[in-house]
């Protein structure tokens, strides 16, 4: 018998098996099954009406066509102004177009090359504030700096708003458009890293492993065989949310739905490795849960879901960097709602791979073929 | 005699596991010579099953080593995992799958192909006397059929090795000695099996035994080997007050162990005695009692292996 010609065969065989078993186990399981699609209806309900809080250091970038003594004026005030941080130079409203569209800053500021006139015109806005209306947070905020006394000291008393504001992506402002794409992420990370968390746990506490422990099925067939139908059901829930949220909160896909399905599929990856991590080091399935918990809080905290991301301190950012969801919170609104591209998010997709890569990595090596 | 090294299928020196400051199993020797139904006896705690996770690899030896058919552990355990059947202690198969979905699961786990894997299911539930639970969910079978179901699954890849830990602990007399029968057809296939128990009647079916105590192995040879080495003289006591002769035995010196069965005692008595009936007689100081020499046991032997506590104490 040649062994070498037959082994990738018996190894797809084995991995196979493992994944078959896993769908069989799912199916007579009735309460992860109605999971599958009462966790994501129910949450789109509750988190269909949402939260505003106060913004502050919004990036921001500012075009200076007019380049003069008032203009470098006001710039200077925004950038003292706590609301706006100045992070980004362009020339044309176009480039501010795509700063925003890419997700580096929230507010594109531009100043006109006829700003002095326009100071004294008291019947037109002298400044437009282009902004990422999509988030509401962001567009009440921004509106704040129409009412502050910016720029009044420079020239005439402009008695009209100095700042004409126009919200893209979500004019109408509701929240639902903002809080249905960053649910996406939440509610596949909520029962993405819960199935897998007690996936090795449970045949651990049932005493399943010690048996397979002693069959030549390998770690890794192991861990993807168990971990590969949770993708399936992770991309029917995304069909579930975007079905829902776009009957009942009229949330629209801009972008491609095809981009959306690839950025889900790398981030339930990410969630299924993060959740097998959990499994090699919990020892019970409680442990597990509440290991997931650890992470499910900071996902919805951290992550831009609730709050603006850029308004978080770095250390928050440092956390949140860490988690997937802040990544596909950022995707998902990007494709939704900016009708972005995967090459605009390539960044985002990028550490979506590279959290996956890390976990499984990690989870490998944990995984204990002995029992002490 | 010891049988050549190449007839072994398990060989043992020194082996030992400590778990922090308990000591599971100490300088164990062992030697199982293939095709054989090896023994481990011993009370719950002996060092039965840590020694064989060992011996399949599941927990690294503290110390010594060990060669299982020919390969050393733990370091050569993945490529010996093929060529050994292992049915753990507690039901390990999965109690949401039916019988037909576990058996076709570990057939594909060993890397058979499909209509291979199929055939050898059928097979093997048909043997094992399953067919009739074939679509029933394994969680909802009887003690009996839970291990027979066990059993195929250890046996579906043909190995050369079986290690059962404690296979009859839930099973009723009758599956028992069904179970056993089937041990036996596995061995007359050239298959060698370790097996551990606490029961007399099981150990006794094996070909050599070896007797565990608290870790430490305090016997070891075939059972008339055993039996025969036994030090001790075996006096049975039949009296009307079996309690009081018991408690009046015990006191003596010469007298080793009493065991109590329903109306009858069972005495060992040291090998120094000279005349154990006269003495087990006088001290039994009961006309109507029969006193009379016995032959040895199997429960003899061991109850001889594993002095109690008042001896450990003397």
């Amino acid at each position: 018998m040649n062994r070498l010609a037959t082994a990738p065969l018996r190894s797809a065989s084995r991995f196979a098996a493992v994944m078959m078993k896993e769908l069989r186990q799912l199916r007579r399981d009735r309460l992860t099954f109605g999971m599958v699609i009462g966790v994501p209806l129910l949450q789109l309900l509750l988190f269909g009406y949402a939260i505003n809080l106060d913004v502050r250091n919004l990036p921001t970038a500012v075009a200076d066509q007019s380049n003069s003594y008032y203009s470098r004026q006001l710039v200077r005030q925004l950038g003292q102004s706590q609301i706006t941080r100045i992070s980004h130079r362009a020339t044309t409203p176009q480039e501010l177009l795509t700063l925003i569209r890419d997700g580096s800053v929230a507010v594109g500021i531009l100043i006109p090359a006829d700003y002095e006139r326009r100071l004294l015109d008291q019947r037109r806005g002298a400044v437009q504030v282009l902004l990422d209306g999509s988030d509401p947070t962001v567009v009440a905020a921004v509106g704040q700096l129409a009412t502050m006394p910016l720029a009044r000291t420079s020239a005439a008393v402009a008695a009209e708003p100095l700042f004409a504001v126009q919200p893209l992506y979500n004019p109408e402002q509701r929240t639902a458009v903002n809080i249905v794409p960053g649910l996406l992420g939440v509610i596949l990370t909520l029962t993405m890293i819960l199935f897998t968390a007690v996936a090795i746990v449970r045949e651990r506490e049932r005493g399943n492993l010690e048996l397979l422990i002693n069959t030549p099925v390998s770690t890794l067939e192991l861990m993807i065989g168990k971990v590969v139908p949770y993708i399936g059901i992770g991309l029917i829930q995304v069909l579930v949310i975007l079905v829902f949220g776009q009957w009942l909160f009229a949330v629209p896909i801009r972008g491609a739905v095809l981009d959306l399905y690839l950025a889900a599929m790398v981030f339930i990856a990410a969630n299924l490795a993060l959740g097998l991590l959990i499994s090699t080091l919990a020892r019970s399935q409680f442990q597990a849960m509440q290991m997931t918990f650890f992470i499910m809080l900071p996902s919805i905290l951290l992550s831009g879901f609730m709050f603006p991301f850029s308004a978080m301190p770095a250390p928050a950012q440092w956390i949140g960097n860490a988690l997937p969801n802040t990544h596909f919170v950022n995707i998902a609104r990007g494709i939704m709602l900016r009708e972005a591209g995967l090459a605009d998010l390539a960044g985002e997709m990028l550490a979506l791979a590279a959290i996956t890569v890390v976990a499984i990595t990690l989870a490998a090596l944990r995984f204990s073929r002995r029992l002490d | 005699m010891r049988p050549a090294e190449s007839e072994l299928a398990i060989q043992a020196r020194g082996l030992g596991k400590r778990f922090g400051h308990v000591t599971a199993v100490s300088d164990l020797d062992l030697d199982v010579p293939k095709a054989c139904i090896y023994g481990f006896l011993g009370p719950n705690g002996s060092g039965k099953s840590t020694t064989i996770r060992m011996l399949c690899g599941l927990l690294l030896p503290s110390t010594g080593r060990a060669q299982v058919l020919g390969m050393p552990v733990p370091e050569e355990a993945a490529r010996l995992k093929p060529r050994i059947g292992y049915m753990t202690q507690r039901f390990s198969l999965y109690d949401d799958l039916t019988v037909a979905e576990n058996v076709d699961f570990i057939a594909r786990i060993y890397g058979m192909p499909r209509r291979q894997a199929r055939q050898r299911s059928a097979e093997l539930i048909e043997r094992y006397h399953l067919a009739a639970q074939r679509a029933q969910l394994a969680g909802t079978l009887s003690g009996g059929q839970k291990q027979r179901l066990a059993l195929a699954c250890a046996v579906l890849h043909e190995p050369e090795l079986l290690l059962l830990d404690e296979p009859t602990s839930a099973v009723d007399p009758r599956n028992r000695r069904d179970f056993w029968s089937s041990l036996f057809d596995l061995v007359q296939g050239g298959t060698t099996i370790l097996v551990s128990t606490h029961y007399m009647d099981e150990a006794e079916r094996c070909h050599r035994l070896a007797i565990l105590d608290r870790g430490v192995k305090v016997a070891d040879g075939t059972t008339p080997d055993l039996k025969r080495n036994m030090p001790y003289h075996v006096v049975t006591v039949a009296a009307g007050e079996p309690r009081s002769v018991k408690a009046r035995l015990e006191l003596e010196d010469a007298i080793a162990s009493v065991t109590q069965l329903g109306l009858s005692l069972r005495v060992l008595v040291e090998p120094w005695e000279t005349d154990p009936i006269a003495l087990v007689t006088r001290l039994t100081d009961d006309p109507a009692a029969s006193v009379a020499a016995a032959e040895t046991s199997l429960e003899d032997v061991f109850v001889a292996a594993t002095p109690g506590e008042r001896q450990r104490a003397a």
